[in-house]
């Protein structure tokens, strides 16, 4: 359980009737449309989507900063948002990561709360191997051929084993080609509180990474965490912005809005 | 290139966070040291690759090295005392030092109880930890590096930036303006062979007259009483084989039960370290020359130290520090070291064991910035031989840093990078968030607000545009929708 | 001193487990893996592995190593050949059969003549204890009759291995060896000529130990002869 890269491979369960969906609070207030385009692209396949109200944050900012007492405080308010036995999807890898490993030591030594924490985590995916293993995603592509390049999250990689998944996902569309990027594995430097602590770092290790990106000549790129997503095309931006170019050089949006696009789905609106 | 001050071969016992922040802004600045880094460390992860092509083999040899390392320290005082007992029985002369003052004091008792004028030096990071050179400076003595890239490093008056190779940030045009500014009689030539040459001349003069080898050790093993070396060079063979008298210095965790323990982790270290098979030279040394014996040093010391390591024994998380074996692989593959280098650390290990290993021997008040340098990607622990779980440990170290100091603290140091308004804004966001009305009202006024939004934002802005909430949530969408 | 060796042993013994972790099993790793091969294919991993290791090596027999190692030093142009005489192999070297090389029979304690040692000899020559096939490693164990340094201070190393001898894995070499219950002064593995990548990552031969590895391979048809 303390470290994740021994043990990634997991069973996959049958296509439930219902999942709860856990958007993460940076898709709450920052990117809903792909919150919104992740729980269409689930009901289209015939899921009921629960949408827990009370739901905010998986405590991932504080446990990471070094807060463990109030990342504690927050997981163990989410504790009860799920009570049936339902798949928990979520559209982060890092956020599934937290709920995934780090939810049953967050809590502390009660048996209990660990008990609760560790069923979540074991009833924890993330979104797009939850379209690829659960639901056997398999689509029309109706879009033109594009290439587009993929960034997979570090957590998605190494807590969640999930990089392969987004590859096989856009490789089932059949119109987009993937560009691989330079150094693919490597973090886009955004690191939650890292980006804000260490500037220096986080903006060398960004601006490499959209080099990277930008070299493949990709039309955007296309990743399923929205922490590196904003880091990717934030930093992208801002470059053009010094730049004065007015075209997005690498525009970028999350996997679950352009498998919906893609396959004929109706995205939420951009705000 | 341009080098620092603090990379000099000052002593290391000072890092300020100003200073910190300061070398790592001038090495992400330094194209040149981001180039030679990024090609190195490319080159060296190709290398570790290409060592493992069946990853089920890796799999079980890292399952194999973790559990050896782990049952290890589960019994390490016992181990540490049927080592002493043995090496004893061989007749290695043990010796215990508390910290890097110690140790020094033990070697110089040793220097001049022999009235030793020279020492030459084979690889040593514990030697390096205790600011060994400085020491024996200081007291009149020279304590020559021999490893090729400990030379370069010494020359330049400069301390390694790598744990397993040293001089990495040098190309090999300035070692030979080194050379032919500090070697005596040498010309100009980058030719690498060449310049490997004169090294060797240089270095055999020392070997043949040193009155004092010393070496670091990779396994201790405790049934035999046996220390284990690994090198290419055959600096290490020389400096533990040719001088009168060996001083080998370690830490306390490098001790292992069984000679057999060693093969599965002399393996697994030189393939995640430079991506070798095996290295040229594995030398176990069980004794000193025996009566008819005719080589071979007559007397072989060994200092073990503690230095902190006894402190992260204390606590069972932090103890997974102690299974390292010092690979630099997590360095290797660290994107943060790849952009900053080694130096920029200021800590005898840089990178990310070194973010883990330092706050045990220097205390987090010089340390405390260190643990929060990553944006805790993971590639680290993804490599590690023996699977410690490095960023779990730099959470824990980042919570032990900033939470509020109390008496008698179990790590030295802690709370050093507290900060009443950072504690207060955290306990803030967790009565936010860890309530449910708190945290609707909260997105929905910074929704609504998203206008007022600030511009600059920290760090953030420095290399991107404003991040600013949405006009309306998901939950608003989600609502609207349904 | 030993107030310290107190302090850390007494910190160690409060902390530690209340039971040592199982022992590890190192058989469940290094048995599925045991490879189910012929001499002949042994010594071709052996000969892979230690030439990618830029080692020379040769075969010869019993009765003819002798002569090839004479021929080698005068390809060489050794001039110099120190040994140990009071070993199996070293009592075969014939100072007749060497036309051009001197042979060099160590003789007293490093100290009377570490000069010549240094300045003088061309090459040293060694038998082995076994080798290993997994990487391409030679066993040395040194001895009052074979000195540490003869494999070491020399330019060249010549080094007599019989092909009977070749281990699959250092783990193997250990446990049928039984090297836990009496390891030399000083046992040695040694996988081509000294070398070093501290200048740029450029491979460098020749650091501080020999320029050369040679081996000599007997019995490498498992004849015995």
């Amino acid at each position: 359980m303390s470290n994740p890269s021994n043990s990634l491979a997991r069973a996959y369960p049958p296509r439930p009737a219902a999942v709860y969906f856990y958007a993460t609070c940076l898709v709450d207030l920052f990117v809903p449309e792909a919150g919104m385009d992740a729980i269409s692209l689930l009901e289209r396949e015939g899921i009921r989507v629960i949408f827990p109200e009370n739901q905010s944050c998986c405590g991932q900012p504080a446990f990471t900063t070094g807060f463990p007492q109030e990342a504690r405080k927050v997981v163990v308010s989410q504790l009860e948002l799920f009570p049936e036995e339902l798949p928990i999807v979520v559209p982060s890898g890092s956020c599934a990561g937290m709920l995934r490993w780090h939810w049953e030591n967050v809590v502390g030594d009660d048996p209990a709360l660990r008990a609760k924490a560790a069923a979540i985590g074991a009833r924890t995916y993330e979104l797009a191997e939850f379209l690829l293993h659960v639901l056997g995603f398999q689509r029309h592509d109706e879009g033109e051929p594009v290439t587009v390049a993929l960034h997979t999250s570090c957590s998605a990689r190494r807590e969640m084993g999930t990089h392969l998944v987004g590859r096989e996902l856009l490789a089932r569309l059949g119109n987009v080609t993937l560009a691989h990027h330079d150094h693919e594995s490597e973090c886009c430097g955004f690191g939650g509180t890292f980006s804000l602590k260490h500037p220096d770092i986080s903006t060398a290790m960004v601006s490499d990474k959209v080099a990277a990106l930008k070299a493949t000549g990709a039309r955007e790129v296309v990743t399923a965490d929205c922490g590196c997503l904003l880091n990717i095309t934030k930093r992208a931006e801002k470059e053009d912005l010094d730049a004065g170019r007015r075209q997005a050089s690498l525009p970028g949006e999350h996997l679950a809005t352009f498998l919906l696009r893609r396959t004929g789905g109706q995205v939420a609106q951009r705000s | 290139m341009s080098t620092p001050q603090s990379n000099t071969a000052q002593p290391l016992a000072f890092v300020s966070a100003q200073a910190l922040r300061k070398r790592i802004h001038e090495a992400v600045n330094d194209t040149h040291l981001r180039t030679s880094f990024r090609g190195a460390m490319d080159f060296l992860m190709a290398k570790r690759a290409a060592q493992f092509p069946d990853a089920s083999e890796l799999s079980s040899l890292r399952d194999l090295s973790e559990s050896i390392r782990q049952y290890s320290l589960s019994k390490l005082p016992e181990l540490l005392e049927q080592l002493e007992a043995n090496l004893t029985r061989n007749g290695v002369q043990v010796h215990w030092a508390s910290d890097a003052d110690e140790a020094n004091t033990i070697m110089l008792g040793i220097a001049r109880r022999h009235a030793a004028k020279s020492i030459v030096k084979g690889k040593s990071m514990v030697s390096e930890e205790i600011e060994f050179n400085h020491a024996m400076e200081a007291a009149g003595i020279e304590a020559l590096e021999s490893d090729m890239g400990e030379y370069i490093v010494q020359l330049a008056g400069e301390k390694p930036s790598h744990i397993i190779m040293p001089a990495i940030h040098q190309t090999k045009e300035q070692i030979a303006r080194l050379f032919a500014d500090k070697v005596p009689g040498v010309d100009y030539t980058d030719n690498v062979d060449a310049l490997i040459q004169i090294g060797r001349r240089v270095l055999r003069e020392k070997f043949e007259h040193a009155d004092i080898g010393l070496s670091g050790v990779n396994f201790a093993v405790a049934e035999t009483g046996t220390l284990c070396l690994v090198e290419n060079e055959g600096n290490g063979r020389m400096c533990t084989t040719v001088p009168k008298v060996h001083m080998a210095i370690t830490g306390i965790e490098k001790v292992v039960e069984k000679l057999e323990h060693v093969a599965p982790l002399y393996s697994i270290l030189t393939r995640s370290a430079t991506g070798q098979a095996i290295s040229t030279y594995f030398n176990m040394i069980s004794g000193p020359r025996k009566p008819d014996e005719k080589d071979g040093p007559e007397e072989v010391h060994l200092i073990l130290l503690d230095n902190g390591r006894s402190q992260a024994y204390a606590d069972e998380q932090l103890r997974k520090t102690l299974q390292c074996i010092r690979c630099g692989a997590c360095m290797n593959h660290c994107p943060v070291y790849t952009r900053i280098g080694g130096h920029a650390y200021g800590t005898t290990y840089p990178g990310p064991i070194g973010k883990i290993v330092s706050p045990h021997m220097m205390g987090l008040e010089q340390t405390h910035l260190l643990p929060t340098v990553s944006s805790l990607c993971g590639a680290c622990g993804e490599v590690c031989p023996v699977r410690i779980p490095i960023p779990e440990l730099l959470i824990r170290l980042r919570g032990e840093a900033q939470s509020e100091p109390h008496a008698d603290p179990a790590l030295a140091g802690q709370g050093a990078g507290y900060s009443k308004p950072l504690s207060l804004l955290w306990r803030t966001w967790a009565g936010i968030y860890a309530s449910p009305g708190n945290y609707r009202l909260f997105t929905w006024l910074a929704s609504r607000f998203r206008a007022l939004t600030p511009k600059q934002q920290s760090g953030w802005t420095a290399a991107r545009t404003p991040l600013k909430p949405a006009p309306r949530r998901l939950r608003d969408m989600v609502r609207e929708r349904h | 001193m030993s107030a310290s060796r107190e302090r850390i042993l007494s910190r160690l013994r409060a902390s530690r487990p209340a039971q040592p972790l199982p022992v590890p099993d190192l058989d469940q790793h290094y048995q599925p893996r045991l490879r189910d091969e012929s001499l002949a294919e042994r010594v071709a991993r052996f000969r892979t592995g230690i030439e990618s290791f830029h080692a020379e090596v040769h075969f010869s027999t019993e009765a003819d190593w002798p002569a090839l190692l004479a021929r080698l030093c005068a390809d060489k142009g050794v001039a110099s050949l120190l040994y140990g005489a009071d070993t199996p192999a070293g009592s075969r070297l014939d100072p007749a059969g060497f036309s051009t090389t001197a042979l060099r029979p160590w003789a007293g304690r490093v100290e009377d003549f570490k000069r010549e040692l240094f300045h003088q000899v061309d090459a040293g020559f060694t038998q082995t204890l076994g080798a290993i096939a997994e990487t391409g490693t030679l066993i040395l164990w040194p001895s009052a009759a074979e000195p540490r340094t003869l494999s070491l201070v020399p330019p060249i190393h010549f080094a007599l291995l019989d092909a009977r001898r070749i281990h699959q894995t250092f783990f193997h070499a250990i446990r049928d060896g039984g090297w836990a219950s009496g390891l030399p002064t000083n046992a040695l593995l040694v996988s081509g000529p000294s070398k070093t990548a501290d200048i740029q990552q450029t491979l460098a031969y020749g650091a501080h130990g020999p320029k050369e590895l040679v081996v000599i391979v007997t019995n490498a048809e498992g004849d015995g002869q």
